[in-house]
């Protein structure tokens, strides 16, 4: 599709009458970035914020691997564990891994549609400055008397309201304004791509980024409200008396469940297909290939979105549910691999004669194909319910989703960033440590993940500061592999440091060889405002 | 698209997301801090925090509507940019629709499935014999496995009287809006005016209902799941009406300074979409908590 982008008429903010509204000078200081109203300001502003938080949460992932590190309880206690493992989860989906998407979303998706900002910039700004107050809340909350949420991120009742702390309070607000942001940012994203695309930018030409983006968005705006229902059930059952998750109120618990995953499962994909969408952009451009089946894309998010809606309780296999319920939940979720696969089958078909190169974006997204493709076969082993029954909360789990989570969305946003990352500051990263960063991750997150296949399928729970003997020599190598992992982000660290200080050589416009779409027409860096009056699309 | 393109207006820095970002993070350190104070008996700073950030948002929306009002008024904006409204308008209904399904899952849950289940229905006989011995299910639950007594709330009478006053109020901002885009001022006025009175009414009722339900029905928010739904439903509900009855008095007063135009009133028609949104909701607690 993107040949057909062609831009008639390219625009770059040249001078215009009605213009005295736009500051053409960038503001400076603190106060840019706290009133700023700029895509890009607030897309950098999600991206620093998510690359913190992912080191704050890998932080909390690097006690957890010390004290798995030997059997027996070696460096915390158990509650304090089981706040490490909640805060971790909490922390890398709502503040690394949401925040960093969105982040690319702000950067990138008027860049790509030729709009000149986000629909709602003035809301734009309120979306993101919730976010540091809400994790100030939820990271304060550690130190409240009795401990922070010990419940694990999927705050199970009766964990969450018989048998947790008084911070639950913190949680459950925090997790309101969390929400609102969110709903936010995406109303604004989805307001964006219906409303704000250049003339000739159709539906079917759209890069497949703004694509997933959009069905993201839908997904959002359908489900975070619903997980604000739940916490406030929580926070009701917990302190004002009402029975929606006890037995003796005529509630239940499982009920909860129910609540829980309905915006979980919709939540998991929120996570995911902006990743497809990233992975579709660059594959293309390293293997100087048209995309092999955009349409079939389109469609192929679309069903997985439709689908999310319909296998939540595939989660709850072991909780209690009549024979047939278990039975649709298994097929419907069996049913997601299919147009799941054709993404993996679209991806491998782009990269089959194509003149391929393997650039640090393209070595983060082949890795993704793999690995990803891990993480989805493991979960189709997870979807057969029977089969699930002797998987469950185990450490199989664990591997399932940090293959999805880590070499998936991680993968992929860290993809995104080398790839977009010299359009936005005018200068290449430096390639050889970005090199080190990717073979470094690349092998510490085998040795920190795969084995957890093994002890998971040989019976160890998840969630549990300590383990029985023969798990020993496994969980060594996977801690270890946990603190190569964490180390090697440091060298992502200085990489995006370097970048942002703008070392390096000087790009193109097009920057990538085969790249193609609006972004690359743009100079490099990306002017402060883009696309004031919108380009022409043939 | 247009012949010639009218530039969107992209506003320039503002103060206004910063102060309410603020006024969110004290409102939920406040609620929080209140909640658990009061639940440990202890008095504390939690509800003053809450109120400075209550009223801190209140005056972070006067100044962003004013600002927006003005911008509007001395026409910065473009069609384009009120599709981008009224599309983000409608989004948000859709999540408020979302945040109420939450609630009605919960509801249709606990009738259908939970309260059966333990009173021994599907296979779960074990279950009403042995943990919950005697408990019958019922619906309204009026007596939970607990063995918490209380009496449901009957449709007739207040229920009904408030369901035909939302309705009625439904057709009434309909006129007014008629009457805003044939540009016949009085009827506006006239029905925006009644619009307001009938929601202001149909709180006035519901805080009888509510007094009526703990005093002499006893039925309360700990009363069981049929007690819990009840409440948060029609709560969350009041709480709704309260917004747009005080939405539809800021319009209202906008309408005497002779803003809006018949083919420029965003901010009307997106408060009278959220009054028919609240409407709608209403109509199915009537059928699903009230009547069935």
């Amino acid at each position: 599709m993107s040949k057909a982008t062609e831009i008639i008429s390219p625009e770059h903010g040249a001078a215009d009458a009605h213009d005295d509204h736009h500051e053409h000078h960038i503001p400076k200081g603190l106060m840019r970035w706290v009133l700023t109203t700029n895509h890009k300001d607030i897309g950098t502003l999600y991206l620093w914020f998510a690359f913190i938080m992912f080191l704050v949460g890998g932080a909390m992932a690097m006690v957890i691997r010390a004290e798995l590190f030997q059997p027996g309880l070696q460096i915390v206690e158990p509650n304090f564990f089981n706040q490490m493992t909640t805060v971790h989860g909490l922390i890398m989906v709502f503040g690394a891994v949401m925040p960093a998407f969105t982040g690319l979303a702000n950067w990138l998706i008027p860049m790509m549609i030729g709009a000149p900002d986000m629909a709602l910039p003035r809301m734009n700004n309120w979306s993101f400055w919730i976010l540091p107050f809400a994790f100030t809340i939820l990271l304060a909350s550690l130190f409240v008397e009795g401990g922070g949420p010990a419940f694990g991120w999927t705050f199970y009742a009766p964990l969450s309201t018989t048998y947790s702390g008084d911070s639950t309070a913190l949680f459950v607000f925090s997790v309101h304004i969390m929400g609102i942001s969110s709903i936010m940012g995406a109303i604004n994203v989805i307001v964006t791509i219906f409303n704000m695309r250049a003339p000739g930018m159709t539906w079917m030409k759209m890069p497949l980024f703004v694509w997933t983006w959009l069905i993201t968005a839908f997904l959002l705006i359908a489900v975070m409200p619903v997980l604000a229902g739940a916490v406030t059930m929580v926070l009701t059952d917990k302190f004002f008396g009402t029975s929606f998750f006890d037995a003796a109120g005529g509630g239940d618990p499982v009920m909860f469940q129910h609540i829980f995953w309905f915006f979980g499962h919709p939540e998991v994909y929120i996570m995911i297909l902006p990743a497809f969408g990233i992975i579709s952009q660059i594959i293309p451009t390293f293997s100087r290939k048209r995309l092999f089946g955009y349409a079939s894309m389109v469609y192929a998010t679309t069903s997985i979105a439709l689908l999310s809606f319909i296998v939540w309780a595939h989660h709850m296999f072991t909780t209690g549910m009549p024979v047939a319920a278990e039975m649709f939940f298994m097929f419907a979720t069996m049913l997601i691999s299919v147009p799941t696969g054709v993404k993996v089958f679209n991806w491998v078909a782009t990269m089959w004669r194509g003149s391929m190169t393997f650039e640090v974006p393209m070595l983060f997204a082949l890795a993704f194909i793999v690995l990803f493709t891990i993480g989805g076969l493991s979960g189709l082993m997870l979807a057969i319910t029977p089969v699930d029954f002797q998987y469950h909360d185990t450490y199989f789990v664990v591997a399932h989703f940090h293959y999805v989570l880590v070499t998936g969305a991680v993968f992929s946003i860290m993809a995104a960033v080398y790839y977009w990352i010299p359009k936005w500051t005018g200068r290449m990263f430096d390639i050889t440590l970005a090199k080190w960063h990717f073979w470094c991750s690349l092998i510490s997150v085998n040795v920190l993940f795969f084995p957890m296949h093994f002890v998971g399928l040989a019976g160890m729970p998840r969630r549990i500061p300590d383990y029985a003997l023969q798990f020993a020599d496994f969980n060594k190598w996977i801690s270890l592999g946990g603190f190569a992992f964490g180390l090697s982000q440091l060298i992502f660290l200085a990489v995006m440091i370097k970048a942002c200080r703008k070392q390096g050589e000087p790009v193109s416009d097009q920057v990538w060889d085969g790249a193609e779409g609006l972004e690359w027409e743009i100079p490099s860096p990306a002017p402060y405002h883009t696309f004031e009056t919108p380009p022409v699309v043939k | 698209m247009q012949q010639e393109y009218q530039k969107y207006y992209v506003p320039a820095q503002s103060y206004w997301p910063i102060v309410g970002a603020i006024a969110l993070f004290l409102i939920a350190v406040g609620a929080g801090n209140f909640v658990i104070e009061s639940t440990r008996g202890e008095s504390g700073w939690g509800d003053n925090v809450l109120g400075v950030g209550i009223f801190m948002l209140l005056v972070m929306l006067f100044g962003w509507f004013k600002d927006q009002i003005n911008e509007s008024m001395s026409g910065l904006y473009s069609d384009q940019l009120g599709r981008s409204y009224r599309q983000g308008m409608s989004w948000f209904i859709f999540s408020e629709v979302m945040f109420f399904a939450a609630f009605f899952g919960a509801l249709f849950y606990a009738r259908m499935i939970a309260v059966p289940w333990l009173g021994g229905s599907s296979n779960n006989a074990m279950t009403n014999e042995v943990l919950w011995p005697g408990f019958q299910a019922m619906w309204p639950l009026v007596e939970t496995p607990g063995g918490v007594n209380t009496t449901p709330m009957s449709w007739a009478g207040l229920p009904t009287i408030n369901t035909i006053i939302l309705l009625i109020s439904s057709v009434t901002l309909h006129f007014a809006h008629v009457g805003l885009e044939q540009d016949k001022r009085k009827q506006l006025t006239a029905m925006l005016g009644a619009t307001i009175l009938l929601g202001c009414v149909f709180l006035f009722l519901q805080v009888e209902e509510y007094i009526h339900a703990y005093q002499e029905l006893g039925l309360t928010l700990q009363s069981g799941v049929y007690g819990n739904t009840f409440f948060l439903l029609t709560g969350f509900h009041g709480m709704h009406v309260t917004l747009g009855t005080l939405i539809l008095m800021v319009l209202f007063l906008r309408v005497i300074k002779g803003h809006f135009t018949p083919d420029n009133h965003f901010a009307f028609q997106a408060g009278s979409w959220y009054w028919h949104f609240v409407d709608v909701v209403w109509v199915m607690l009537f059928v699903f908590v009230y009547v069935l």
